[in-house]
C-alpha cells in the first residue's frame, strides 16, 4: 500500500501482514457468514450437517451454482455481465440427455467434452457480439437469454428427458462420493482452483482485472482487450455447459425450464462474494463462497422455520447489502488514499 | 457557449443537418421501426388466418398494455444512461398488494391506491440507492429485482388471489364504444402524451437527454442530476405498480410470480424503438412503435400456431440485432468519414 | 443539443407524424374490425378440438391428451394441444384467448385455478366455442361439462388408506402437492384432512408443500421435507410429477424404506421404484380414457347432441354410453391401485 520508507520486513511482520490481509479480506467475511449460518441451522437440527444425506446435500446442491458463479465472476471482473448462463445450462442439460438417448453406449467423458464445447460455443456467440460490435454485455446477454431459452423450448417440444433415459452410471455420478465429498463438488472445486490460480498468477488473468478497472487505459496500454473479453465469455459459457452436464447427472429429469432463473443466482453469488459490479476487483473464491452462502441459506430457511417462499427476498437483501458494503469500503479506501497522498505531499 | 459541446470526447451526432428533411425523417431508426410494423401488419393480414379480425386487435392491445405502460418511464430511465431491471418485480409486488389487501377486506379502490404507493416506495428505494448512495443501477436493480419479487412471493406463497369485483375486472377488459379497442388504451394514451410532453417539450426532458450525453456537463449546466434520476425511478415504480393493477384485474389473478420476465420485453421494445443503451438518444414514438411491433409479431405468430418459444427467439434476436446494427452503422459511418485514416476503435468509448 | 432550436421543430414534426401514423394504424384496426368474423355455418360442425392441459412436459397430460387425440381421429376431427410451460392461471388465459381468435370448435381444459380463467372461457363460449373441463374443474358456471376421473372422495380415500396401511396407521406424514391453486389438488387435500381427522387419529399431517408440478422443485421440496421433519414416516403426493420426483430422491437417500411414499402416479414412471421397494403401492385411473371421454363429450356438445344438462346421454366410442350427472359432471370410473403384483400389466 503506501509504504514510504523501505523497511526491511522481517518474516514475522510478513506473516502478520498476510494474516491481517486475510482477516480483512472481503472473502473471509463471507466465509464467516457461511459458517455462522451452518452453525445456527445445525444447532436447530443436527441432521443438517451430521446426517449422511444432510452433509452430502450441503456440499452437492450449491456446486452447480458455484460453477456458474465462477464463470460469472470472470466476466464481471472485465466489467461485463453474462445473463444467458441459465439458458446455456438448460440447453446443454437437454443436449446431454439427447446425446445419451440418440447415441447409446457413448462414453461419459465424451459427453462431458461435448457439453463443455457446446457451452463454449454459446459463450463465443456472446463474446463475439460484445467484443467485436462493442455493444454492452447487458443487452446482448439479455437477448441471448431469450433466444437460447426459446431454442431450448423449441427443441424440447412438450417432451422431457426422464431419469430412466440416462445410463445408470451417469446418474450415479450425481450422488457418488469420494470419501465424504461428492464427486460433483470435487469437479467444481478443481475448476475453482484452476480459475483462481489463473486469475491471480497468470498474465491473462491479471489483464482481465486491468480491462475491468479501466477499459480505455487498457486499450491505450496495448492489451488485447477484444481477445481477453472473448475468452472471458467463452469461459463463462463452457462453465455453464459443464454445469448443464452435471445438472443432468444430479437431477435426471430435464424439461425445457431447466436452469431458468439461475443467472440471477450466479450474478448474486458473485456480487455477494465481493466481485465489484463495476469490474476490476474481486476473486472467484469470493464468488464460490457467495454461491455456497446463498444456497445454504435457501436450504436453512425451512429448518429455521421461515417459509422458503422468502428465500428470494433474502437473496435480494444480501445482494443490496453486499453492494452497499462494497461502496462504503471503496469510499473509505479512496478517503484513506487521498489522506495518505496529502500527508505524503507535506 | 458552443465550445462546451464541441469539446466532449464522445463524437455522437444524431442528425447530420446537411441532409434534406425527407432524409432526416425517413432514414431514422424510428422510421425503420414504423416501416417494419406496417410490413408485419400487411403480411400478417394477408397470410395468417383470423388475423384481420376485430378481436385480434382487442387481445393484442390487452396483452401489450403492461409493456406499453412500463416502456414510457423506462425510455426516460435508459436515456439518462441508467437501467431499471426491477420493473417486473414491482408489477408482481403491486399485484400481490392489491390481492392481499382486497382479500383482507379493503375495498378495491383503496387497495389499488395502496399498490400505487408501494410502487412509489419501491421506486424511491431504487432511486435512493442509485443517487444518494451512488451505486450502479445495474447492480441495484438486480438486487431489488430479487428483493421485490421475493417479497411478492413471500407474501402470497404460490397461491393466487382470484376473487375480485366483477365491475373492476370488466372495466379492465371493456371496450371503447362499439370498437374493439380496450378502454385501457385511453389511460395509456393520456400517460403517453404526458410522458411525450415531459420528455420532448419541457426543460426537464432536455435535462434527461443532457444527463445521458454527459452527466458532468449536465451538472455544470445547472441540472440537478440526482433529483432528475430519483424522480425517474419513482415514476418507473408508480407506472409499474399501475401496470400491476391492470394485470391483476385483466387476468383476475394476483400471484407472486405475475409478470416474471416482463422487464426483458420492456427493454427489448425500448431498445428496438431506437433508444440508445448508452443514453442520450431516443424518442417516445419510436418506443411505442417498437412495443407495437413486438406485440403484433407475437400475436400474428401465435395465431399462426407458432409456439411462443419461437416468438421468444425472434424477440431475443431482434434485440441483439437492433443494438448490433446501431454499432455497425456507426462504425461504417466512421470509416466513411475518415477513409484510410486511423482505426475507429482506438478512440475508446468511455461507456460500456 | 441544448441550443439548436431547429431540433425542436423537427422533433415536433416527427411527433405529429408519429401521431398521424398511429391514428392511421388504429383506424385500420377499426376498419378491419367492421368485417364480421366468419361464423359457423349451419351444416358442418367445427370439430377442431384443442386440449389445454395445466402445463406442457407433464407425462400425465401427455397420456391423457394422446387418448383425446385417438378419439378425435376416430371421429374425424382435428386435434391440437396448447399449454403454458408452467402451471400458472394467467398462462392458460393467453392460450385460451388465442384459441378464441382462431375460432376452434371445442376446448378441453384442465384448469390451474377455479376462477381465474373463467372470463377467458366465457369469452370463448360467447364466440360459440364449447368448453369441457377435465381432471381439474373450474366453477360450474364457466364451462359446459366437467369430466371427472373419479369422485374426489374416492381419490382422497384411496391415498389415505394406502399411506395408513404402509406406516402402520400412526406417525407423521406430509403432502407434496402440485400448484397451490389447482382445483383438484385443493379438493383432494381437504377431503384427505377430513378423512384423517375422522378415521386416523394417530396420524399427524405436518405440512403441505407445493412442487408446482415441476420436477426439480418437487425434488428439492422432498429433500427439504426430509431434512426438516426427522420423524417423518410417510409422504403422500397426489400428483404424478411430484411422486416421480420424490421417488427419485428417496431412491438415493438414506430414508429409502424408512419413509413410505404413495399418491397418484403413472405405472411407467414408477415401475423402477416399485421394483426396488422405494414405493409399495400407489393409485391412479387411466388418463388415456379420461382424455378419450373428454374428446367425445366435446364432440357431442359441438354437434348439438347434448347441452350439458343433467340426464343428457352421449356415446363415447369404445367406452360406451355415459350420462351427465349433477352440476354438469361426468364420472369416468373408480381409482385403481397399482403395486408390485400388477404393475407389469400396464403401459402408460
Amino acid at each position: 500500500m503506501t509504504n514510504l520508507t523501505l523497511d526491511r520486513e522481517t518474516f514475522g511482520t510478513r506473516v502478520l501482514h498476510g494474516v491481517g490481509g486475510f482477516l480483512r479480506a472481503r472473502e473471509t467475511g463471507i466465509l464467516l457468514a457461511l459458517i455462522l449460518v451452518i452453525v445456527i441451522t445445525t444447532a436447530k437440527n443436527p441432521n443438517f450437517l451430521f446426517s449422511n444425506d444432510g452433509f452430502r446435500d450441503l456440499l452437492l446442491t450449491p456446486s452447480l451454482v458455484m460453477l456458474l458463479a465462477v464463470g460469472q465472476a470472470v466476466v464481471i471482473i472485465t466489467r461485463n455481465v453474462d445473463l444467458s448462463v441459465g439458458s446455456t445450462l438448460g440447453l446443454t442439460a437437454y443436449m446431454t440427455g439427447r446425446v445419451f438417448i440418440d447415441f447409446p453406449g457413448i462414453p461419459i467423458i465424451v459427453v462431458f467434452l461435448v457439453g463443455i464445447l457446446f457451452g463454449a460455443l454459446l459463450g463465443l456467440v456472446n463474446g463475439a457480439l460484445i467484443a467485436f460490435a462493442k455493444v454492452p454485455a447487458l443487452v446482448i446477454t439479455l437477448g441471448t437469454l431469450y433466444a437460447y431459452r426459446g431454442i431450448n423450448v423449441l427443441w424440447t417440444g412438450s417432451d422431457r428427458i426422464n431419469a430412466s433415459d440416462l445410463p445408470k452410471d451417469f446418474l450415479a455420478l450425481g450422488t457418488a462420493r469420494i470419501g465424504p465429498i461428492p464427486v460433483l463438488t470435487i469437479i467444481a472445486l478443481i475448476v475453482l482452483i484452476a480459475a483462481g490460480w489463473y486469475l491471480r498468477n497468470q498474465r491473462g488473468g491479471r489483464e482481465l482485472y486491468a480491462i475491468g478497472s479501466d477499459p480505455a487505459a487498457a486499450n491505450l496500454y496495448g492489451l488485447k482487450v477484444t481477445r481477453r473479453v472473448l475468452v472471458a465469455f467463452v469461459v463463462s459459457g463452457s462453465l455453464a455447459g459443464l454445469a448443464g452436464v452435471l445438472y443432468a447427472a444430479r437431477y435426471g429429469t430435464i424439461n425445457s425450464q431447466a436452469g431458468s432463473g439461475w443467472e440471477l443466482d450466479a450474478v448474486g453469488a458473485a456480487v455477494i462474494g465481493g466481485v465489484a459490479i463495476f469490474g476490476g476487483s474481486g476473486s472467484v473464491w469470493g464468488a464460490a463462497i457467495g454461491a455456497y452462502l446463498l444456497l445454504t441459506i435457501n436450504r436453512a430457511l425451512p429448518i429455521l422455520g421461515v417459509q422458503d417462499f422468502w428465500q428470494r427476498a433474502v437473496v435480494g437483501v444480501l445482494i443490496i447489502g453486499a453492494i452497499v458494503l462494497d461502496r462504503v469500503l471503496a469510499l473509505r479506501t479512496t478517503k484513506k488514499l487521498a489522506e495518505a497522498r496529502d500527508n505524503h505531499n507535506d | 457557449m458552443t465550445e462546451l459541446t464541441a469539446n466532449t470526447a464522445v463524437m455522437r451526432t444524431y442528425k447530420e443537418y446537411g441532409r434534406p428533411l425527407w432524409q432526416r425523417i425517413l432514414f431514422t431508426r424510428e422510421a425503420a421501426v414504423y416501416g417494419a410494423l406496417i410490413l408485419v401488419i400487411i403480411v400478417a393480414s394477408a397470410t395468417v388466418r383470423n388475423f384481420a379480425t376485430p378481436i385480434t386487435l382487442n387481445y393484442l392491445l390487452l396483452d401489450i398494455t403492461p409493456i406499453l405502460l412500463i416502456a414510457l418511464p423506462m425510455t426516460l430511465v435508459i436515456i439518462t444512461g441508467e437501467i431499471d431491471l426491477s420493473v417486473a418485480s414491482i408489477v408482481g409486488l403491486s399485484s400481490v398488494t392489491l390481492g392481499t389487501l382486497h382479500q383482507g377486506g379493503l375495498p378495491i379502490e383503496a387497495a389499488g391506491l395502496a399498490a400505487l404507493v408501494v410502487g412509489a416506495i419501491a421506486g424511491a428505494i431504487n432511486g435512493f440507492l442509485i443517487t444518494v448512495v451512488g451505486l450502479p443501477s445495474l447492480a441495484v436493480t438486480i438486487g431489488t429485482l430479487a428483493l421485490y419479487r421475493g417479497l411478492a412471493v413471500g407474501l402470497l406463497g404460490t397461491t393466487a388471489v382470484t376473487q375480485y369485483t366483477e365491475f373492476w375486472k370488466d372495466l379492465a377488459k371493456s371496450k371503447i364504444g362499439g370498437t374493439t379497442i380496450p378502454s385501457v388504451m385511453i389511460l395509456f394514451v393520456i400517460l403517453a402524451l404526458v410522458f411525450a410532453i415531459l420528455l420532448h417539450f419541457t426543460a426537464f426532458g432536455r435535462g434527461v437527454f443532457a444527463i445521458g450525453l454527459s452527466p458532468e456537463a449536465a451538472r455544470f449546466s445547472g441540472i440537478s442530476v440526482e433529483r432528475t434520476k430519483f424522480i425517474l425511478f419513482v415514476l418507473s415504480g408508480v407506472v409499474s405498480a399501475l401496470a400491476g393493477i391492470y394485470y391483476t384485474l385483466r387476468f383476475g389473478s394476483a400471484r407472486g410470480d405475475n409478470a416474471t420476465g416482463l422487464e426483458l420485453s420492456v427493454i427489448a421494445a425500448v431498445l428496438l424503438g431506437g433508444v440508445s443503451i448508452f443514453g442520450g438518444r431516443g424518442a417516445l414514438h419510436g418506443v411505442i412503435a417498437g412495443v407495437l411491433l413486438i406485440g403484433t409479431l407475437g400475436s400474428a405468430l401465435r395465431l399462426a400456431s407458432i409456439t411462443s418459444d419461437v416468438i421468444n427467439i425472434i424477440t431475443g434476436t431482434l434485440l441483439v440485432a437492433s443494438v448490433v446494427s446501431t454499432s455497425v452503422l456507426a462504425w461504417v459511418r466512421r470509416k466513411r468519414i475518415r477513409p484510410g485514416g486511423k482505426k475507429p476503435g482506438s478512440a475508446a468509448d468511455t461507456k460500456g | 443539443m441544448l441550443f439548436h432550436t431547429s431540433t425542436r421543430s423537427t422533433r415536433r414534426a416527427g411527433a405529429f407524424a408519429a401521431l398521424a401514423v398511429t391514428v392511421a394504424l388504429v383506424a385500420t384496426g377499426c376498419a378491419a374490425g367492421s368485417e364480421t368474423p366468419a361464423g359457423e355455418t349451419g351444416g358442418d360442425a367445427n370439430l377442431a378440438i384443442t386440449f389445454v392441459p395445466k402445463n406442457l412436459g407433464n407425462a400425465y397430460f401427455d397420456t391423457s391428451d394422446a387418448g383425446g387425440k385417438e378419439a378425435i381421429e376416430e371421429f374425424g376431427g382435428t386435434y391440437d394441444e396448447q399449454a403454458p410451460a408452467e402451471g400458472t392461471p394467467d398462462g392458460q388465459v393467453s392460450f385460451i384467448n388465442t384459441l378464441t381468435q382462431q375460432q376452434v370448435g371445442g376446448l378441453v381444459v384442465s384448469a390451474n385455478d377455479p376462477t381465474a380463467i373463467c372470463d377467458a372461457i366465457n369469452e370463448a363460449r360467447d364466440a360459440g366455442i364449447k368448453v369441457v373441463t377435465f381432471d381439474s374443474d373450474t366453477s360450474p358456471e364457466c364451462r359446459d361439462l366437467f369430466i371427472n376421473q373419479a369422485t374426489s372422495e374416492g381419490i382422497a380415500k384411496v391415498q389415505v388408506d394406502l399411506i395408513a396401511e404402509q406406516i402402520g396407521d400412526e406417525g407423521e406424514i406430509a403432502i407434496l402437492s402440485a400448484t397451490a391453486n389447482a382445483t383438484n389438488q385443493n379438493a383432494w387435500i381437504e377431503l384427505m384432512k377430513t378423512d384423517l381427522a375422522a378415521n386416523h387419529p394417530n396420524i399427524k399431517l405436518v405440512e403441505v408443500v407445493y412442487g408446482d408440478d415441476d420436477d426439480q422443485t418437487s425434488f428439492d421440496k422432498t429433500a427439504a421435507l426430509l431434512q426438516t421433519y426427522p420423524n417423518l414416516k410417510g409422504i403422500v403426493s397426489p400428483t404424478t410429477v411430484g411422486i416421480a420426483a420424490a421417488a427419485r430422491y428417496l431412491q438415493t437417500s438414506d430414508f429409502k424404506g424408512k419413509v413410505q411414499l404413495t399418491g397418484l402416479g403413472t405405472p411407467n414412471q414408477l415401475r423402477d421404484y416399485v421394483e426396488d421397494g422405494t414405493v409399495t403401492a400407489f393409485a391412479l385411473w387411466n388418463p388415456a380414457d379420461l382424455g378419450y371421454l373428454a374428446a367425445y363429450a366435446a364432440k357431442a356438445l359441438i354437434e348439438g347432441d347434448i347441452t350439458g344438462a343433467e340426464g343428457d346421454e352421449f356415446e363415447a366410442g369404445k367406452l360406451g354410453k355415459y350420462t351427465v350427472g349433477e352440476k354438469g359432471s361426468v364420472l369416468l370410473g373408480d381409482p385403481y391401485t397399482f403395486n408390485a403384483d400388477n404393475i407389469a400389466d400396464f403401459n402408460f
